[in-house]
C-alpha cells in the first residue's frame, strides 16, 4: 500500500466524525521503483491533503516532504522525485491504520488495507 | 432455494475455459457492442468441435480477434497473466462483456482523461488491469480497486503486476472508507456485480459464493450500489455496469434516470443460459462529449428500451 492509498481512506463507523487521517502503525516497509510519471503527479496533487501526505511521510521515515507546498514547485524536478518517491514508492506491507478519534485498527497485510466494518459498526 | 441453485449451476455451467473463450471470440466485434445486437453465438461454435481443436484456439490468444478500426492495437489483461485462485471468481463471459465494453467505450474515455478510475469488486483484477492498459498507463489516471474478499484484492495485485499495472487494491465493503475522499471525483467506476438471482442469505456469504450471490432478483448487491454512484462520481463521471436480464435492467435504468442519470447500452449479449448487458450512466446534465451522439436518442427512450428488454427476456 502506498502512502497514495493511505491519503484516499477515512474511517467510517458510525457516528465518526473525525475518521481522517488514520495514523500509520509500521511492521514492515518495502520500497518499490516505480516510472516517474509528472503527469501523474500533477494530476492528483489536487487531490492530496497534503498535511495528511506529510504526516503519513514522516511516519514512515521519510522527512523531505515539506509541510506547505505550492502548485509552482510542480515545476521543480527536485521536489516532483521527492514528491514521487513517498507518494508512491514506499509501502506499507505490513502495519496497520489507526482511526484518529477510536483508535480501531485496520490491519494492512501483504500492502492491502482491510476497512471492513463489523456489523455493529454501520 | 431452487433458484439460487439454479443459477449456482449455470454460473458453473458457463465457466468452462473453452466455452468462455469461444463466446468471447465471437461477440466481440464493436458492431455488435455498438448496435446492441442479440448474440446466440454460443451454441454452434462449440458444437461439432473436438476438444483438442478448441484448444488450438485458445493457445492462440493473440488478441488480433479484437478489431475495433479506430484503434489497431488494443491491449488488455492477457487471461494467462490473469492469476487465480480457487475462492476467487475467474474472468467469465460477464468479465469479458464488461471489458469488451470498455474496449468499444476506448475512444471516449481517452478523450475524457479521466483522473480517477474505479472498479468495485475487482475479482481476479482482469477488468481494472485491462482498463489501466487500455488507457496506457501513462495518461496520469489513478487506478483503484476493491473487493470484499482479501484473497481477491491479493489475486489482484498479483494480476496487476503480472501486467506491470499500478492500482490502488483495498478490501472493503463496495466503497466503504473510500467513499468521503473519494466523493465528486471518479471519473469512471466500474462495477460487475453479484448479480445472480439467490436466497438473500446467500448474500455476502463465504468464499466464492459472495462473488455471484446477488439476492432477490441478483439486485441486492446493485441497488446498494446505486444509492451511493451519485455522490462518487465527478461531474463528468462514467458508470458501468454488467446487468443480467434477471437483475431488470430497464428498472436499474429508470433508478438511475430519477437520480437524474442517462444512460445507455454498450454492449448486450446473450448465451444460451444468459443475457448480459454492459450499462453506461453519466450525468443526463452534463453533454456528453465525444460520443457518438447516440445517447440523446437512447436516454430519451426508455420506453422503447424497456421494451426491448422485454424482448430479450
Ligand atoms: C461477478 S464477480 C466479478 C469479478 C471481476 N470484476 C470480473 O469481472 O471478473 C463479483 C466480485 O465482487 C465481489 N463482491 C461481492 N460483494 C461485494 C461487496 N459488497 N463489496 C465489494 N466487492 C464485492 C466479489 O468478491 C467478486 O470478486
Amino acid at each position: 500500500m502506498r502512502l497514495l492509498t493511505h491519503n484516499m481512506l477515512t474511517c467510517n463507523i458510525k457516528g465518526v466524525t473525525k475518521g481522517f487521517p488514520l495514523s500509520i502503525e509500521v511492521q514492515k516497509l518495502e520500497t518499490k521503483e516505480t516510472d516517474f510519471n509528472p503527469d501523474f503527479l500533477k494530476n492528483i496533487f489536487p487531490k492530496l491533503e497534503w498535511k495528511a501526505f506529510h504526516d503519513a511521510a514522516l511516519s514512515v521515515g521519510l522527512n523531505d516532504i515539506p509541510e506547505q507546498v505550492d502548485p509552482v514547485m510542480l515545476e521543480d524536478s527536485e521536489f516532483l522525485q521527492k514528491f514521487h518517491h513517498a507518494l508512491l514508492e514506499v509501502h506499507l506491507e505490513e502495519g496497520a491504520l489507526i482511526c484518529p478519534e477510536t483508535g480501531r485498527r485496520f490491519p494492512v497485510s501483504k500492502g492491502v488495507p482491510n476497512m471492513l466494518l463489523h456489523e455493529d459498526e454501520v | 432455494m431452487a433458484d439460487g441453485r439454479r443459477a449456482n449451476l449455470l454460473r458453473t455451467y458457463t465457466s468452462t475455459p473453452h466455452q468462455k473463450k469461444s463466446l468471447h471470440r465471437q461477440t466481440s466485434s464493436p458492431a455488435l457492442g455498438l448496435k446492441g445486437h442479440i448474440v446466440s453465438a454460443f451454441h454452434g461454435h462449440v458444437d461439432g468441435k473436438t476438444g483438442s481443436e478448441l484448444q488450438v484456439e485458445e493457445d492462440d490468444s493473440s488478441l488480433s480477434h479484437y478489431a475495433v478500426a479506430d484503434s489497431p492495437r488494443r491491449r488488455i489483461a492477457s487471461i494467462k497473466l490473469v492469476a487465480r485462485h480457487p475462492e476467487v471468481y475467474e474472468p467469465c463471459d460477464d468479465s469479458f462483456a464488461l471489458v469488451d465494453a470498455l474496449v468499444a467505450d476506448k475512444g471516449h474515455l481517452l478523450e475524457r482523461q479521466p483522473s480517477v478510475c474505479l472498479e468495485v469488486g475487482c475479482g481476479s483484477g482482469y477488468v481494472i488491469t485491462s482498463l489501466a492498459l487500455l488507457m496506457g498507463g501513462g495518461n496520469g489516471a489513478q487506478y483503484i480497486a476493491t473487493d470484499i474478499s482479501s484473497i481477491a484484492a491479493q489475486v489482484t495485485r498479483s494480476t496487476l503486476s503480472a501486467h506491470g499495472v499500478e492500482a490502488d487494491v483495498i478490501v472493503t465493503n463496495l466503497v466503504t472508507g473510500l467513499e468521503k475522499r473519494l466523493a465528486g471525483s471518479v471519473d469512471v467506476l466500474v462495477f460487475n456485480p453479484p448479480y445472480v438471482p439467490t436466497p438473500e442469505e446467500e448474500v455476502g456469504a463465504a468464499g466464492i459464493t459472495a462473488a455471484w450471490a446477488g439476492g432477490d432478483r441478483g439486485r441486492t448487491v446493485i441497488d446498494r450500489m446505486l444509492a451511493i454512484v451519485n455522490s462518487l462520481l465527478s461531474s463528468k463521471g462514467w458508470f458501468y455496469l454488467l446487468t443480467l436480464t434477471a437483475n431488470n435492467p430497464g428498472e436499474i435504468c429508470s433508478i438511475m434516470k430519477k437520480k437524474g442519470f442517462a444512460s445507455r447500452i454498450v454492449i448486450q449479449r446473450s448465451t444460451e443460459e444468459e443475457s448480459l448487458h454492459v450499462l453506461k450512466f453519466w450525468r443526463e446534465d452534463v453533454k456528453d462529449v465525444g460520443d457518438n451522439g447516440n445517447h440523446s436518442t437512447f436516454s430519451n427512450s426508455l420506453s422503447a428500451k424497456f421494451s426491448r428488454l422485454a424482448f430479450w427476456r
